[in-house]
């Protein structure tokens, strides 16, 4: 509009009186033959929780998901969008959509409503073109690509965590053999955590442990070429850190 | 210029910085449940309808029928629940016309939602949906910006926080029939006693695949109690010097009209 100021910083930031809000950690991180992905599991209205075992992975196509942030009304509604052209894509070109054309749809629904929404996502997946990619699309609708992105209320805590810790040689074969024999899910000894999970779970632990709108239980997924395998971390399991409680 | 119009919105909310408010439209109020056991839904709902501080109506339904196998119950404004639910239980009719097959839940709960999200916030209907399908058992919770979350036991309304606590410390999996209807009655009475604007009776509904059974005013633990004393004061109590009847009716006369069409009939 005329008259008012252009600003790389939009205006766009607050949720409207009532709103459910999903506070949130989200994150979601590359290795090779795929992504990780994790959120927390709360979901508020104010002070209250709405939903304390909130599901904030949300599915998009086969092997394309999504981490929602802002609010839960919004993201809803454009994950359901996205869902439906996704689908239409896949029928139309007989194959399954790249992260990136799910990204890039996602961000025009973002960037071309930014005035009426606030909605952080974060789109991660894998395909057969790039392997695992993750793309980060923050509240003004801006597409950034790259090996690892978090989001939500929570994730200004660990910026510096994530900085300091993300190693771009994670071994593959630990990460894989580890999903393929099933022992997430089983008992929850270490054994399992050499991998990328591991620095995931323990990011997001650490966001939660300090943002007031995070909480709850630790959903992670792992989106591979062979299906999308899901993992489940009560809130009486969380990693805890120097506090002794 | 396309989509929706929202100048009356700007106007009502500058009317408001200079203290001029929108009259209370009747909210509910409310406690409003649902919960999930081991053979179905157990929807539950208070009766206190409010405008602002007044009790409304004493005795209001707030447990909508959606469709044979779906209900919903409704928190927020009296209207928007009462309209919102009503067209999307017409819509579904239509749609299982159209597709041939027994409505689902998640098909009530799209419209719905979708409904909400168009209208940004401003149909303030916050509504506990619950039904059987051909899918299985499901109860979900819908916000009034058009967000769901989808659980085995909620609570919506003003008294939701006092329901919660109820469900909190003693739902558990696969509950019988009879213990979820108990579980559903104490959530809405610490509703109905903790909360101002949550009151009167519990209305109970219970969804099985064999059927849905209505249970209006299941509990009434708030009815009028008789007075201890008899306050009217018998006749002959106060004394009168004169007696005066008057009549008012000076004449009455009955005019047979002929058949139903002589009666409507404006051009002869």
């Amino acid at each position: 509009m005329p008259g008012q100021m252009t600003s790389l910083t939009p205006d766009v930031s607050h949720l409207k009186s009532g709103e459910v809000n999903l506070g949130t950690s989200i994150m979601a991180c590359v290795f090779p033959g795929g992504v990780v992905i994790g959120a927390d599991s709360r979901t508020t209205t104010g002070a209250y929780i709405a939903n304390r075992v909130t599901d904030k992975l949300t599915y998009l196509h086969e092997r394309v998901y999504c981490c929602r942030s802002g609010s839960a009304a919004d993201t809803q509604a454009i994950a359901d969008v996205a869902h439906a052209q996704l689908q239409l894509y896949a029928m139309q070109h007989s194959e399954r959509p790249s992260v990136h054309i799910a990204a890039t749809m996602l961000e025009g629904l973002c960037y071309s409503n930014k005035d009426r929404l606030s909605a952080g996502l974060i789109v991660a997946g894998w395909d057969p073109l790039e392997g695992g990619s993750v793309y980060n699309i923050p509240l003004g609708g801006g597409l950034f690509k790259g090996p690892w992105a978090i989001g939500g209320s929570g994730s200004t805590y660990i910026y510096g965590y994530c900085d300091a810790t993300y190693r771009e040689d994670w071994s593959k074969e630990e990460t894989v053999d580890f999903v393929r024999n099933g022992e997430i899910g089983g008992e929850m000894g270490m054994g399992w955590m050499t991998s990328y999970l591991l620095p995931s779970l323990l990011a997001l632990a650490l966001a939660m442990s300090r943002d007031g709108s995070s909480g709850g239980t630790i959903r992670m997924a792992i989106i591979t070429e062979d299906g999308v395998e899901r993992i489940f971390v009560p809130g009486d399991q969380l990693p805890k850190f120097w506090e002794k409680a | 210029m396309g989509g929706f119009d929202f100048s009356n919105d700007l106007r009502n909310n500058s009317l408001a910085a200079k203290n001029l408010h929108l009259p209370n439209a009747t909210s509910t109020g409310t406690t409003i449940v649902g919960c999930l056991y081991d053979g179905g839904i157990v929807l539950g709902a208070d009766t206190r309808a409010t405008a602002g501080p007044i009790v409304a109506d004493k005795n209001c339904e707030k447990i909508h029928y959606i469709s044979d196998n779906i209900r919903c119950c409704g928190a927020g404004t009296a209207a928007d629940t009462e309209f919102s639910t009503a067209l999307i239980s017409s819509n579904m009719t239509l749609h299982a016309l159209s597709t041939g097959r027994k409505p689902m839940v998640v098909t009530a709960m799209t419209m719905l939602k979708q409904m909400l999200f168009q209208h940004q916030g401003q149909i303030g209907a916050a509504l506990v949906l619950g039904g059987i399908d051909d899918t299985g058992a499901h109860l979900f919770t819908i916000h009034p910006h058009g967000s769901t979350d989808k659980l085995p036991y909620v609570t919506m309304g003003s008294g939701s926080l006092a329901a919660m606590a109820v469900f909190e410390s003693f739902w558990q999996p696969k509950m019988t029939r009879q213990a979820a209807i108990d579980l559903v009655c104490e959530a809405i009475e610490a509703g109905i006693w903790n909360d101002l604007g949550s009151g009167s009776n519990v209305d109970v509904c219970v969804i099985e695949k064999t059927g849905t059974e209505m249970l209006r005013n299941y509990k009434t633990p708030n009815e009028k109690v008789l007075k201890e004393r008899n306050y009217k004061w018998r006749r002959g109590v106060t004394a009168f010097t004169k007696e005066e009847v008057r009549k008012f009716v000076v004449k009455e006369e009955v005019v047979t009209v002929q058949g139903a069409a002589g009666v409507m009939e404006v051009d002869a």
